[in-house]
């Protein structure tokens, strides 16, 4: 919390509250002024073309997103949620919380799925990560957990459906038969706000039978 | 039940391809062309006066190209309401100055720049402390509302005195008042009598996609892209905050991530990037993060009430007395508290009712509906005493519900100007209850109650909950073109309830067509949409199955006239299907659709759009003249009869598991029974169901704001410190189960009601009722909670009969 901020005068000390103890208390209750919460530093990049913030070293680097090869500069606090979504324009990857909490921005790195609000872009180079819109085959046949979702006219308002469809594409590569219990185990990490979890659930033993089949 | 061929089928809704694919765009995933963004300075106190602020450095850093503060907003909004920036913050985390920069580093940097020079005022955090002698208010013009005006209401020494800290005076002066029937009476011939204080807390909305918003002027126009929970009705407060005219408002948002009542028609905030991109000609994204949607975002506010109620040894509730205290936060109006007897005097229809309350600014972010607006606690906080009156009286809770339940035009509710209480247009809820209790095996499983299995005592419980089902009055607009195909216009907004889509099938129903000869378009304010019902308060599936019927029935006479006049006959020799007019008895003898589209374009006038009804509202007007002429029209209002207020039923059954060595509440099973007439569309109907009922179960069990209450800052702002319920805290091992009375409502041409809202009180309540039924077969008064949400410790706490650290109504701990 910045010092500037707050400034305590004679009549709010005489109240009790010093700018000492003020700040004091607010830091006990993990307040903060500050809004540098949840921002995202892109600079150079290509689809906003930003100015390179001050002191900021971008370094050029090699992720292959969706089975492509991708050169993208990225400063070292760039987390993969924002390159996605502002290097790439990979979008279908969301941000819920910025903070390990909800799993809307889950994406698989080499098969294995990581909060990507919490990933750094420097720590997947020269890995494979794998996005929502890398679901899709080249021509257009969807993933079984995505025809799934179809069919069973899973979620609501969607804003978590790539996070849960990604982890569960996770879990349907390591276990093709699973049992609910174990599907919403897999899936404890990925918040539904609208609470879905019933047919989110059913649409993951429906992608498993599809899998099964296939 | 009607046979429709559409209406009450599973089917894709079409949305839902974008979604899986990652294509659907959300406001944070729209760009533009030299678009900059826009961080937040926001209050790091409870109630404070900016005595000045110095932006010069902060816009001298290079990359910042402008900051908004109060003063640049065009007019002072009128109290109570809020302005998307002030001088005056009367929570922690209210915006004070915006600023842009070409990047969000950048603009934080800045913002850290800005010199701000606050003088902390007087603040409250828990209503009943402002109700108290000599107490502080959070607004320096009052601590309520009386009427329209804003009033400050002080409870004297002698209100209080006799009264245990943390109890309510059931006489002391109160905002607001009704009451029908004799309560004395009422309380003289009942059998049990149980009083009791409860509190129901506040809880956050926490939709998954927080309120951020994109905007830029273009030619004069507005371009913005919010998260709202309604196309057409966000257009005029968006025009109202960028000062201009709602035909220059063009608004965007065809999918949003959840707004549970909090973005219903907009938010004040989407104010700051419309006058920001304004300010500095360049595009502006404003993204809110969990923080900020946790201080900006709404929250239901919470109700402290002192509540007395009167059974009768047959079970009939002869008597309810509620003194009810809303927390609002620092702006607005709230009727929640109002609301526990207004919901309580329809699910359970006491002879005899009154409801007192006062809804008290607090120094905490603002309040608005949540789905069932004071629904949810009045069940939440009734039912565990509607089930305590019964065990007294040694009676089924399912079937003193059912004793008391409302049916065909129940009234209830605070009687109007004419001294005559309002009804609603249909209840069915003896039959929801049965539903429910045969899916759940209620008899059997009551025989469950307090089983031991090691340290885990099995508790079962119910409860009935109703809410709002439908608005009415709505227009419906659709055109037939030449390419044989339906195109149908939605103004309702896509929250992923399905509503929206489901809808718009009434139309399609209604004309026999084939539902893949259907376009919907949605979310885009320059698709030319009609004047439609907000995607809240389960408004839409009445509100559009009618105004949609209506264009069917619109659209029904213009096709059978256009054969009438080709083919000769009167338009009632005609009727349709199969995609064509034909005469009755002579299928042979007709028009295809196609050819009807293109004749109507031929005659014009009214059958193509050019002439209009003069009822519609002038948003529809508008949207139909820029469709004339491409096919045969099918537009009208709703003035279908209302029969009164529309309210659906949900009976809610849980079986939950009680740990009293570690206090943890397991939720093993719940089902519901419901009344919400004819169901549209089967899966999207089970997901309210669940849906709300889950997050009822965050209500009963997790979902709370802790504060500091010295410094009245928050504690719990963010997912893991104030929880909605994640997949593991829900039964997930088997589908859970629901099943429909299925009656139609009489008032809907096609039955329709909605169902959101009752789902999430049935879910609370019936969660809240079976962990006071597990604790009190441990002895008697190990169930009284009266607050929600229980958590481990408060069961834990009880049941070493240890001291709980703060009075019973306590807010925020």
């Amino acid at each position: 919390m910045s010092q500037e901020i707050i400034e305590v005068t004679e009549e709010t000390a005489q109240q009790g509250v010093s700018r000492r103890n003020f700040i004091k208390g607010a830091i006990a209750a993990s307040a903060a002024v500050s809004s540098t919460n949840y921002l995202f530093r892109s600079n150079g990049g290509t689809v906003l073309a930003q100015t390179p913030a001050a002191g900021a070293v971008e370094r050029l680097i090699t992720v292959n997103v969706n089975g492509r090869s991708r050169r993208i500069e990225v400063p070292p606090m760039e987390t993969v949620a924002t390159t996605l979504r502002y290097k790439l324009g990979l979008t279908g990857t969301k941000i819920g919380c910025d903070r390990a909490e909800c799993g809307a921005c889950t994406v698989l790195v080499d098969g294995v799925p990581h909060y990507g609000c919490s990933l750094l872009t420097h720590s997947v180079r020269g890995r494979e990560v794998t996005t929502i819109e890398g679901l899709e085959a080249e021509d257009g046949t969807l993933h079984p957990m995505q025809q799934a979702v179809l069919e069973e006219q899973g979620f609501q308002c969607a804003f978590c459906m790539s996070g849960f469809i990604m982890n569960s594409v996770a879990l349907l590569n390591d276990n093709q038969s699973p049992t609910r219990k174990q599907a919403a185990e897999w899936l404890s990490g990925n918040l539904c706000r609208c609470a879905d979890y019933d047919k989110i659930l059913t649409s993951v033993m429906r992608a498993a039978e599809i899998t099964r089949g296939a | 039940m009607a046979d429709y061929k559409l209406l009450g089928k599973n089917y894709r809704t079409p949305d839902l391809y974008a979604k899986v694919t990652g294509r659907s765009k959300y406001a944070e995933d729209h760009r533009a062309e030299g678009m900059v963004f826009a961080k937040l300075l926001v209050s790091p106190m409870p109630h404070a006066r900016v005595r000045s602020a110095d932006t010069s450095a902060a816009e001298a850093l290079p990359g910042v190209l402008g900051v908004l503060t109060p003063d640049d907003l065009p007019d002072e909004v009128e109290a109570p309401n809020e302005a998307a920036l002030t001088w005056e913050p009367k929570y922690e985390g209210e915006p004070i100055i915006a600023v842009a920069a070409v990047n969000e580093q950048i603009a934080s940097d800045a913002i850290e720049l800005i010199n701000l020079d606050l003088e902390p005022l007087p603040f409250v955090l828990d209503p009943l402390e402002s109700l108290r002698p000599d107490s502080p208010n959070a607004r320096t013009d009052g601590n309520t509302t009386v009427g329209r005006e804003i009033a400050t209401i002080k409870w004297s020494a002698s209100d209080l005195a006799g009264l245990a800290s943390g109890e309510i005076p059931m006489e002391a002066e109160a905002a607001a008042e009704w009451s029908y029937g004799d309560l004395e009476a009422g309380f003289a011939e009942a059998d049990v009598i149980v009083e009791e204080h409860s509190y129901n807390q506040s809880t956050s909305h926490q939709p998954l996609e927080s309120r951020t918003t994109m905007a830029y002027w273009e030619g004069g126009k507005l371009y913005v892209y919010p998260s709202v929970q309604s196309t057409a009705r966000s257009v005029g407060p968006m025009a109202r905050w960028a000062g201009i005219e709602p035909s220059n408002v063009v608004l965007i948002n065809e999918f949003t991530g959840g707004g549970f009542g909090g973005k219903i028609s907009g938010y004040v905030h989407a104010q700051i990037p419309i006058l920001l991109s304004k300010k500095i000609s360049r595009p502006v994204m404003m993204r809110i993060s969990r923080r900020e949607e946790n201080a900006i975002g709404r929250a239901r506010p919470g109700v402290q009430a002192r509540i007395r109620l009167g059974m009768r040894s047959d079970g009939r509730i002869t008597a309810l007395d509620v003194h009810g205290v809303g927390e609002q936060g620092p702006y607005g109006r709230s009727g929640d508290n109002m609301n526990v007897a207004g919901i309580g005097s329809l699910c359970y229809q006491p002879l005899a009712c009154r409801m007192r309350g006062t809804n008290v600014y607090t120094n905490t972010p603002p309040k608005g509906p949540q789905r069932a607006p004071g629904g949810v606690q009045s069940n939440t906080m009734l039912e565990p005493i509607i089930q305590k009156a019964a065990k007294q009286l040694g009676l089924d809770q399912v079937e003193v519900h059912k004793i008391n339940a409302p049916e065909g035009q129940a009234k209830f509710g605070a009687p109007g100007r004419d001294g005559e209480q309002g009804n609603v247009s249909s209840a069915f809820a003896r039959e929801a209850i049965d539903k429910g209790a045969e899916l759940f095996n209620w008899t059997e499983r009551k025989a469950r109650s307090g089983q031991r299995n090691g340290s885990k005592v099995t508790g079962i419980g119910m409860s009935l909950a109703a809410y709002s089902a439908g608005a009415s009055g709505v227009d419906g607009l659709f055109v037939l073109r030449p390419d044989g195909r339906l195109y149908i216009q939605s103004g309702v907004g896509n929250l992923g309830t399905g509503s929206t889509f489901d809808t718009m099938r009434t139309a399609a129903e209604g004309l026999d067509m084939p539902w893949d000869k259907c376009e919907v378009a949605w979310g885009d304010s320059s698709k030319h949409l009609p004047w439609s019902c907000s995607q809240g308060g389960s408004s839409t599936t009445h509100a559009h199955t009618r105004a949609n019927w209506a264009a069917v029935e619109d659209a029904v006479q213009k096709i059978k006239e256009i054969a009438a006049g080709d083919l000769g006959g009167e338009a009632d020799d005609y009727e349709i299907g199969g995609e064509r007019v034909y005469r009755s008895g002579n299928r042979s003898q007709g028009l295809s659709f196609a050819r009807v589209a293109q004749r109507a374009i031929d005659l014009g006038g009214k059958f193509d759009g050019h002439e209009l009804p003069e009822d519609i509202n002038g948003m529809t007007t508008a949207s139909a003249t820029a469709l004339a002429g491409q096919g045969l029209m099918g537009v009208a209002k709703d003035n279908y009869a209302e029969g009164g207020r529309r309210m659906s039923f949900v009976a809610g059954y849980a079986e939950v598991e009680v740990d009293i060595e570690t206090g943890n509440i397991r939720l093993v099973d719940y089902a519901a029974g419901s009344d919400a007439g004819t169901i549209l569309h089967p899966k999207t109907y089970g997901a309210q169901i669940f849906g709300g009922a889950i997050q009822g179960f965050s209500v009963a069990l997790s979902s709370k704001w802790v504060y500091d209450r010295r410094w009245g800052l928050a504690v719990a702002k963010r997912f893991y410190s104030n929880r909605p319920p994640g997949i593991l805290d829900v039964p997930h091992e088997q589908p859970m189960k629901w099943a429909n009375a299925d009656l139609p409502d009489p008032f809907n041409p096609l039955g329709a009601k909605g169902i959101g809202e009752a789902a999430q009180g049935a879910g609370s309540a019936s969660v809240a009722s079976a962990i006071a039924d597990a604790l009190e077969s441990l002895g008697e008064g190990n169930g009284d909670f009266h607050r929600t949400p229980v958590t481990r410790d408060m069961i834990l706490t009880k049941l070493e009969q240890a001291p709980i650290g703060h009075d019973r109504l306590t807010a925020h701990v």
